[in-house]
């Protein structure tokens, strides 16, 4: 019988009792639940990691124009830009993970991670993770499948659609997984690897999904950079045992009442926030098709 | 679909952008109506309506079904450039928005498809993460996943056809995952969906086909394949 993924504390508790890594119930998983083969599984993940890696390089390199013209090659002049606020490193983060946002947004091929909203946040971390540490694959695919649990409990126990629990479901679990990835394969505990996953949900809390003209573009692509930039310093805090003190398990389903009491106009409607500021309408007036037939209330088609 | 997520829903698919509802689904759509058409339309008739209606251009949810119905897949990078392919390969489509179908899901996509002599309504729903539902084929209740493989059948209604259709199936071992027969009016024809965990041997189809009182028949297997 394999572990379901309903919470963190069983999760632990199976691979303590079994003295497994973390990875392994997600692969018993997968196998079990899925009918899948261990090598179909690696596979299928290196070939994740791969389209990860294209939409970060395809992004920094082709021309990406939105056909709404919001997103305009904002990641490639990022790269760029000859100051770098902290470090080079950091600079490199933030353009990757807009990069491989920036690809989703002008219909290029990317993995939805968990979503396709989110699709920049795991691209732009273990790409920078990876070449900052000098990692192999095999340890960034097991990174994948940690982040992938931790999707598994999220998705059980609150949301991974901005459409049910606003951004923090999507950008905010993406940013998790992140996290929880990058401290696995930095070599920490699994209390270390769940206590960033708890850090990261806390700063992600409440944000909601705002889009304007109800595109995947603003603000979707800078909260790629930003997620990834959190994923980082939740990272940065959980390996030096500073504790988030509500556990995660807690911290999710804070998410989950967070999002169950979110008013409908901030979940992926295109109603409120950033969508109904004055911008926001002119935009959306601009972008949207107005050449539309509207039926009278009472009637049907056909 | 009492199925667990898998992995490869929280890291995947793999897809093209922007949306799974509105590229992934709308692209899906297209791939399943095409199967029931029988082949890649010559001319394509697509109503986007309610809130696709207006936001189908800035998604490119227009580049997606086109995509579609070209037999593209989800990931295929090809999607972007849909409108250039279409061209060169002699599709014809024009596109129309509908508001306010307070009838139809949110995201509703409705094909009209033209090749030879056949041509085929087909009304589509994005449900979101790129599942879909076929709500319609021509006027009758469809309502199929295009997940598992689907059996699309019309016959006369006549007693015992659904029994007969069930046993012959099963003499290939498939195990029938959900079926529904609906009728426009009572002498009407019925029209059979079988959902299918697995698929049917050719001879089966052709077996069916040879029927008297079967009028059609519409085998759609797995789309994503």
């Amino acid at each position: 019988m394999s572990y379901l993924f309903e919470d963190f504390v069983g999760w632990k508790a199976y691979c303590e009792e079994k003295k497994v890594p973390l990875y392994a119930p997600v692969l018993e998983y997968e196998i079990a639940q899925r009918g899948s083969t261990e090598e179909a599984i690696w596979s299928g993940l290196l070939r994740a990691f791969t389209v990860m890696k294209d939409a970060v390089e395809t992004g920094l390199r082709e021309e990406m124009t939105s056909r709404s013209g919001m997103i305009n090659n904002g990641a490639k002049k990022v790269y760029k830009y000859p100051k770098a606020v902290l470090s080079p490193e950091f600079q490199k983060l933030i353009s990757r993970a807009l990069a491989a946002k920036e690809v989703n947004s002008c219909m290029g091929r990317v993995v939805a991670a968990p979503t396709a909203g989110a699709s920049g946040i795991l691209p732009g971390t273990l790409y920078t993770l990876q070449e900052i540490h000098g990692l192999e694959d095999q340890h960034i695919l097991e990174g994948l499948l940690v982040g992938a649990g931790i999707a598994l409990i999220i998705e059980q126990k609150a949301s991974l659609a901005g459409a049910v629990g606003g951004c923090q479901a999507e950008t905010g679990s993406a940013a998790a997984m992140a996290s929880g990835a990058i401290v696995y394969c930095l070599g920490g505990s699994i209390d270390q690897v769940f206590n960033a996953v708890a850090i990261t949900i806390q700063c992600m809390l409440g944000l909601v999904c705002d889009p304007v003209a109800g595109l995947v573009e603003i603000p979707c692509v800078v909260r790629n950079a930003s997620a990834a930039a959190i994923a980082n310093s939740s990272a940065q805090i959980a390996l030096a045992d500073v504790s988030a003190v509500i556990p995660v398990d807690e911290c999710v389903e804070a998410m989950g009442e967070i999002g169950a009491n979110m008013e409908s106009k901030y979940k992926e409607t295109a109603m409120g926030g950033l969508a109904a500021t004055l911008t926001g309408q002119q935009i959306s007036k601009k972008v949207l098709i107005q050449d539309i037939e509207i039926l009278p209330d009472e009637e049907l088609p056909e | 679909m009492a199925n667990k997520s898998s992995v490869f829903d929280m890291i995947g698919p793999v897809m093209i952008g922007p949306s799974s509802s509105h590229t992934a689904g709308v692209v899906r759509i297209g791939r399943a109506a095409i199967r029931v058409l029988g082949g890649i339309p010559e001319e394509a008739t697509v109503t986007f309506y309610n809130s696709f209606a207006r936001t189908y251009e800035g998604h490119g949810s227009d580049r997606a079904i086109l995509g579609g119905l070209m037999d593209m897949k989800t990931d295929d990078a090809n999607i972007k450039q849909a409108f250039e392919i279409a061209k060169e390969k002699g599709l014809k489509y024009s596109f129309k928005s509908i508001g306010n179908a307070s009838v139809y899901h949110p995201n509703t996509v409705k094909l009209n498809l033209v090749k030879g002599d056949r041509k085929v309504e087909v009304l589509g729903e994005s449900l979101g993460g790129g599942l879909i539902n076929i709500s319609t084929i021509d006027g009758f209740n469809a309502d199929f996943s295009a997940q598992a493989h689907t059996l699309i059948i019309k016959a006369d209604d006549t007693s015992g056809a659904i029994a007969f259709i069930a046993s012959v199936i099963a003499q290939e071992k498939t195990n029938i995952a959900t079926m529904s027969v609906s009728r426009k009016g009572k002498n009407d024809k019925a029209c059979h969906v079988i959902e299918m965990d697995s698929g049917l041997q050719a001879i089966t189809i052709e077996y069916l086909k040879s029927l008297p009182w079967i009028s059609e028949l519409i085998y759609i297997p797995d789309i994503d394949l």
